[in-house]
């Protein structure tokens, strides 16, 4: 049975001026509601705000006596700033876990997407895979570069790229992505979060060499369990699925990029 | 300046507290023997309330609730999602996500925008359709120990009949005739704002149903809300519900883009509540007797006692979900209680209760 809790945090770290590492203790959450990397929190930032805010998992461990979640967010408006202000040894009302994640065999080799805020959830894809894959990912400037160091900790390599070249590679990341496809596409799956925009090209680029892809959706989101049906993301065979309960992680061809 | 400085004041201190000792008599009152020194700095609970038990069934048009809280058409999809939260049983009732005679994918995303105490959202009745739901979604609902209320919306008035006729059949408790969703073009936007197509709608959709009652749904912020709801009444309604949605608009002022893709879309949440009360009770007045379910900003049993006082017979909690899955739960215990203070012997007591000035 699904529920929502209390859950403390217990450290919170800013990684750059807009950027926050928070770790919660979450009860059993992780033990019964666990299916893959790539999965969000739905989470009440104060009373005078209606909506919960959805918020991906950058990583997360079964533990005694209580599961521990790490979350990455950026201060983006009122309901992301209030989080990031609450000081640690206080709670918050968190719904959890939600979606589907990644699709991934346990020490499969995946070659790791991720752009700006959608880098998170690919350090718990890397744990997943034991150091095999190669994680991709692309930053407005060095500024705003986070968790290289999580990255290169659990990844057999790590190509960074910025919009303005001040650190890594200059451009974007699907040029990386075909670079790398290149010289070597025995990748079992690209995964990818990111802009809708990015997730676009980087679909492109590993269609073009035969190397499934999954991409991780954002939209606009409701009750994060399936029942408002506004986070509608709209498929190659003209339905309309929703990121909360059908993703937020879809197979690249089914999402129609043209919507 | 005087002598004393606040530095020779003597504070008392936590410890002041626990060593008090009273002259002739026991501190027992004080700090039961053998308990733990209480945390001071937490507030101690309130002495335990023991509330006599109030009758929570209400009767809506005939059909009888277990209690007068009902989740929203739209709000709680068939009813799936909740049930992994709590057992549908617990609810009085269930207004599923409302119907088309066909599948509608809906509108495009972004469906939802963030407002001042409340949501606007342009969905655009996303359904699988009537005879879907009737396959797939209606035997799930039917496990459960509460009354199912079907929502439809039709393009023409036939189409309404139509699905009435199909969803008697299938045997639900009630149906409720949508004829004021803010996102349709087709259906809901015109019916909901002519007296005379609204009274078509429901004669039609009456005529099939027969045996359940039939609801209809009102408001599209119209300014008299009372001359609709008259000419459905006349029309053969055998209750009414209201508010739906009100219109509104959020725009970005970055790009200067409306958030939602259709632009505009329902504004529903607290922040439609004032709004709620003030209809439930102005067609309560022109209707006396017309069973109501009111709705529109419930999100704690005060609400649900206001549109109650209004004159709703029962009661629909809605866009609270999306903050607290709980929600219909915790209106339902808060209105109980509220009842029971003020010494009820049935919560339908409070029905049309306003003492307006």
């Amino acid at each position: 049975m699904k529920v929502e809790r209390k859950c403390k945090i217990v450290s919170k770290e800013w990684l750059n001026h807009d950027a926050v590492y928070m770790v919660l203790e979450v009860g059993d959450m992780v033990r019964t509601s666990w299916k893959g990397p790539g999965q969000f929190v739905h989470i009440k930032c104060g009373d005078s705000l209606l909506l919960r805010r959805p918020i991906s998992v950058c990583s997360c461990m079964e533990d005694e006596p209580e599961d521990l979640l790490a979350i990455v967010f950026e201060v983006r408006g009122e309901g992301t700033a209030w989080l990031a202000n609450r000081p640690v040894g206080h709670s918050v009302d968190v719904m959890g876990l939600l979606g589907n994640g990644f699709t991934m065999k346990l020490e499969g080799r995946y070659l790791l997407v991720g752009g700006g805020i959608g880098v998170p959830p690919m350090v718990g894809c890397a744990q997943y895979t034991a150091g095999k894959s190669t994680a991709i990912v692309g930053f407005r400037s060095q500024e705003k570069a986070i968790l290289l160091p999580q990255l290169e900790e659990n990844c057999a390599k790590v190509l960074p790229a910025t919009d303005d070249g001040s650190l890594g590679y200059h451009g974007f990341v699907d040029a990386l992505v075909r670079q790398e496809l290149e010289q070597d596409k025995s990748y079992d799956a690209v995964l990818a979060c990111g802009p809708k925009l990015m997730l676009r090209n980087v679909a492109k680029v590993a269609e073009e060499f035969g190397v499934p892809c999954q991409v991780s959706m954002e939209e606009r989101m409701g009750c994060g369990v399936g029942a408002c049906l506004v986070c509608a993301c709209d498929m190659t065979d003209g339905t309309r699925k929703h990121v909360c309960k059908d993703g937020p992680v879809f197979d690249a061809k089914e999402v129609d990029w043209n919507a | 300046m005087p002598e004393k400085s606040l530095k020779s004041l003597h504070l008392p201190q936590p410890q002041d507290f626990d060593a008090v000792e009273i002259i002739g008599g026991s501190d027992d009152w004080y700090q039961p023997s053998g308990s733990e020194p209480v945390d001071r700095s937490i507030r101690p609970a309130a002495p335990e309330e023991h509330l006599p038990l109030v009758d929570m069934e209400v009767d809506l048009a005939g059909v009888k609730l277990k209690n007068p809280v009902v989740v929203a058409s739209g709000t709680f999809g068939f009813g799936r999602e909740y049930n992994q939260f709590y057992d549908l049983g617990e609810l009085g009732g269930i207004c599923a996500k409302g119907l088309t005679l066909h599948r509608r994918e809906g509108n495009p995303a972004p469906r939802i925008a963030e407002t001042p105490m409340g949501i606007l959202n342009s969905v655009g009745l996303q359904n699988p359709g009537v005879d879907a739901f009737i396959e797939e979604e209606l035997p799930f609902l039917r496990q459960f120990d509460t009354k199912v209320i079907a929502n439809i919306s039709g393009n023409t008035p036939e189409e309404y009949g139509i699905m009435c006729e199909k969803l008697a059949e299938a045997g639900v408790d009630m149906i409720e005739v949508n004829i004021s969703c803010p996102n349709v073009k087709a259906g809901g936007l015109a019916y909901g704002t002519r007296p005379e197509l609204a009274a078509e709608v429901t004669r039609e959709a009456k005529a099939p149903a027969g045996k359940g009652p039939e609801m209809v749904k009102l408001s599209r912020s119209i300014t008299d809300e009372t001359e609709l709801a008259k000419a459905v009444a006349d029309a053969g309604a055998d209750a009414l519900s209201l508010i739906n949605t009100l219109r509104g608009m959020r725009i970005d002022v970055n790009t200067g883009r409306p958030i939602l893709k259709m632009n505009t879309g329902g504004l529903s949440g607290p922040a439609v509540l004032p709004v709620a009360v003030r209809m439930v009770w102005e067609v309560a007045c022109a209707l006396p007797g017309m069973p109501i379910l009111g709705m529109g900003g419930v999100s704690k049993g005060e609400d649900a006692v206001q549109l109650m006082l209004a004159g709703a017979s029962a009661v629909a909690v809605g866009t609270a979900l999306f903050a607290d899955p709980y929600a219909p739960l915790t209106v339902r215990d808060g209105l109980r209680d509220i009842a029971a203070r003020k010494g009820l012997e049935r919560v339908s007591q409070l029905t049309g209760g306003v003492k307006p000035w």
